[in-house]
């Protein structure tokens, strides 16, 4: 039964074109995340009448700029998008009544709700791993190469960073008996993990800690956040089973 | 094989269901009938493993159904039947034979060979062959609900759940469909959930009328209309009928008169006793009769007399 709910994901997957939307969208992030390190201090010096104190003060862009870039761009941009592909997919099978097409044969409720957690990490995955590749090219044709290991282990950490957020927003969706009610969740539990992870004692063991740590990876000096690891897993695991125990309980 | 005891669901301050109770036979094609809003979709849920009585019961071949509260509750009973919601939902962006190939018949454990031969025998069965490969998203209502009919039918089930079977559909479509179900009586036991009377009277053999989410009556057809259908009387006539409409509803043994146009209905006691009485006041009155036949009572005049029979006094 899982393998071939699995299957159905991935197929829709590609044909609403999500998995197309992450891959390019990610890819882009990725690529144009060295772009804008190495040329945003130039655009800013060759805008006419800019004074000379000014264009001296404007520091000369460095590998660190590109990772920080990468890192920003994939915690706000890539949050967001990881967000608004995930909001709807439950939420709107449940309004459709496609969800209750499939509920009336021998399917796990729970089955379809990891069927689909997994196939959208698949594509989130996917999206990542372009986007490393084509940030490793770029820094090392603008920058200097990048270490392989540290930036491979700062994906890791932003797979595990984007697949909680990504978590929360099916779980909102799994709560919700609509789409604009499935975002309003999903949007309410982002907003609740972030807040709680800009708190200075909490914010230790959350998941936007991951960045920190892996941006000492690449760049070496940070030190390491095993416990926000730890607990942002923890986190994603539980945030799916509430969405396997509200769904397997829900009338549909 | 289909067993409901005392069902009793809630939403709000509606009673949907109201102590429900039905039993359907194996083999046979139940109608199960009712006005809007009587309940026949939400025991239909029920049924189908949607919805969660609030309390009562019901078995599907001697399994509890349920919406699961507990890992693997239903699955037993779901195995065995086929449903057809009242609006078949599919996934757009598939095609049907996808939709029965590759995710219904797996769901069922059946093997790629045996899965795709069914698809190909169900498709032309419900009249989609030639539309097998085109996406789903732009099927009209009556292309959905044939291919709800196929996707309930995939893995051969014992019980069959049909709501509002063949709404969408038109004349042609209708009858196609009908016959489908009538041959399916072979195979599975069938619960038809409508409001077409004429539909219920061309394929079923036993009728379970609700209302107001309790079971009226639970009969076979034909007992049915035997012991509810009051006689009816049709006069029709060239001449103008108001008069002596007027002047028969006050004959002992009419209960009701109605006109229409040129045609007077009257329901009667009993028919072959006031049918001289009622042809000598038309001589009398010099009308020129067109036909005056002692009509079989139709299911429709059984539905409507019961369901008005128990429609709240307030």
């Amino acid at each position: 039964m899982f393998p071939t709910l699995l299957k159905k994901e991935m197929r829709e997957q590609r044909r609403t074109h999500r998995l197309l939307i992450f891959v390019v969208a990610f890819a882009l992030i990725g690529l144009m995340s060295p772009l804008i390190a190495r040329y945003t201090p130039l655009l800013l010096r060759s805008i006419p009448d800019v004074p000379a104190e000014l264009a001296a003060i404007i520091p000369d862009p460095t590998l660190k700029d590109a990772v920080d870039q990468y890192i920003k761009n994939f915690s706000q941009l890539g949050l967001l998008l990881v967000i608004v592909l995930t909001m709807g997919i439950i939420a709107q099978e449940k309004e459709r009544g496609t969800a209750g097409m499939l509920f009336t044969k021998p399917v796990r409720r729970s089955a379809f709700v990891l069927a689909k957690w997994l196939a959208s990490m698949g594509s989130l995955l996917a999206g990542l791993l372009l986007a490393a590749v084509g940030c490793l090219f770029y820094t090392w044709i603008l920058f200097e190469p990048l270490p392989i290991g540290g930036f491979l282990a700062l994906n890791a950490l932003l797979a595990v960073f984007l697949g909680f957020f990504m978590t929360l927003a099916l779980t909102g969706s799994a709560l919700a008996r609509s789409q604009p009610m499935a975002a309003g969740y999903a949007f309410a539990l982002v907003v609740v993990a972030l807040i709680l992870g800009a708190l200075p004692w909490l914010g230790e063991y959350m998941p936007g800690r991951l960045m920190a740590w892996g941006w000492g990876l690449v760049m070496g000096g940070a030190a390491s956040a095993w416990p926000a690891l730890i607990v942002s897993l923890g986190l994603t695991g539980l945030a799916l089973l509430a969405a396997c125990l509200y769904l397997e309980k829900e009338e549909l | 094989m289909i067993r409901v005891e005392n069902l009793v669901k809630t939403y709000g301050s509606v009673h949907a269901l109201d102590g429900l109770s039905l039993h359907v036979e194996p083999g046979v094609v139940y109608g199960f009938l009712g006005p809007n809003g009587a309940g026949k979709t939400t025991t239909l849920r029920i049924l189908s493993g949607l919805a969660r009585p609030d309390r009562g019961q019901a078995w599907i071949m001697d399994q509890p159904v349920a919406l699961r509260q507990s890992a693997g509750q239903g699955v037993a009973a779901r195995l065995m039947v086929g449903v057809l919601p009242e609006e078949p939902a599919f996934y757009a962006w598939m095609t049907p034979r996808e939709l029965l190939r590759d995710l219904v018949a797996p769901l069922y454990g059946m093997e790629p060979a045996e899965a795709a031969k069914r698809t190909n025998l169900l498709l032309e069965q419900v009249g989609l062959s030639g539309s097998a490969d085109r996406r789903i998203g732009g099927f009209s209502r009556g292309m959905r609900q044939r291919l709800g009919l196929a996707q309930a039918l995939v893995h051969r089930p014992k019980i069959l759940l049909l709501d509002e079977p063949v709404s969408a559909l038109d004349p042609a479509g209708r009858k196609e469909v009908l016959e489908l179900i009538d041959d399916l009586r072979q195979q599975a036991t069938v619960l038809l959930s409508t409001h077409i009377l004429a539909d219920v009277e061309r394929v079923c053999d036993m009728i379970g009328i609700i209302n107001q989410g309790r079971m009226i009556i639970e009969s076979e057809r034909e007992a049915l209309l035997e012991r509810y259908a009051v006689p009816l009387i049709e006069v029709e006539s060239d001449d103008a009928l108001e008069n002596w409409a007027e002047q028969a509803r006050s004959l002992p043994g009419v209960e009701s008169v109605t006109l229409a146009n040129h045609t007077a209905r009257l329901q009667v006691k009993d028919a072959a006793t006031i049918q001289a009485e009622l042809l000598a006041s038309l001589l009398r009155q010099g009308l020129h009769l067109q036909r005056f036949e002692i009509v079989r009572p139709s299911l429709e005049d059984v539905f409507l007399r019961l369901t008005n029979s128990t429609k709240p006094t307030d």
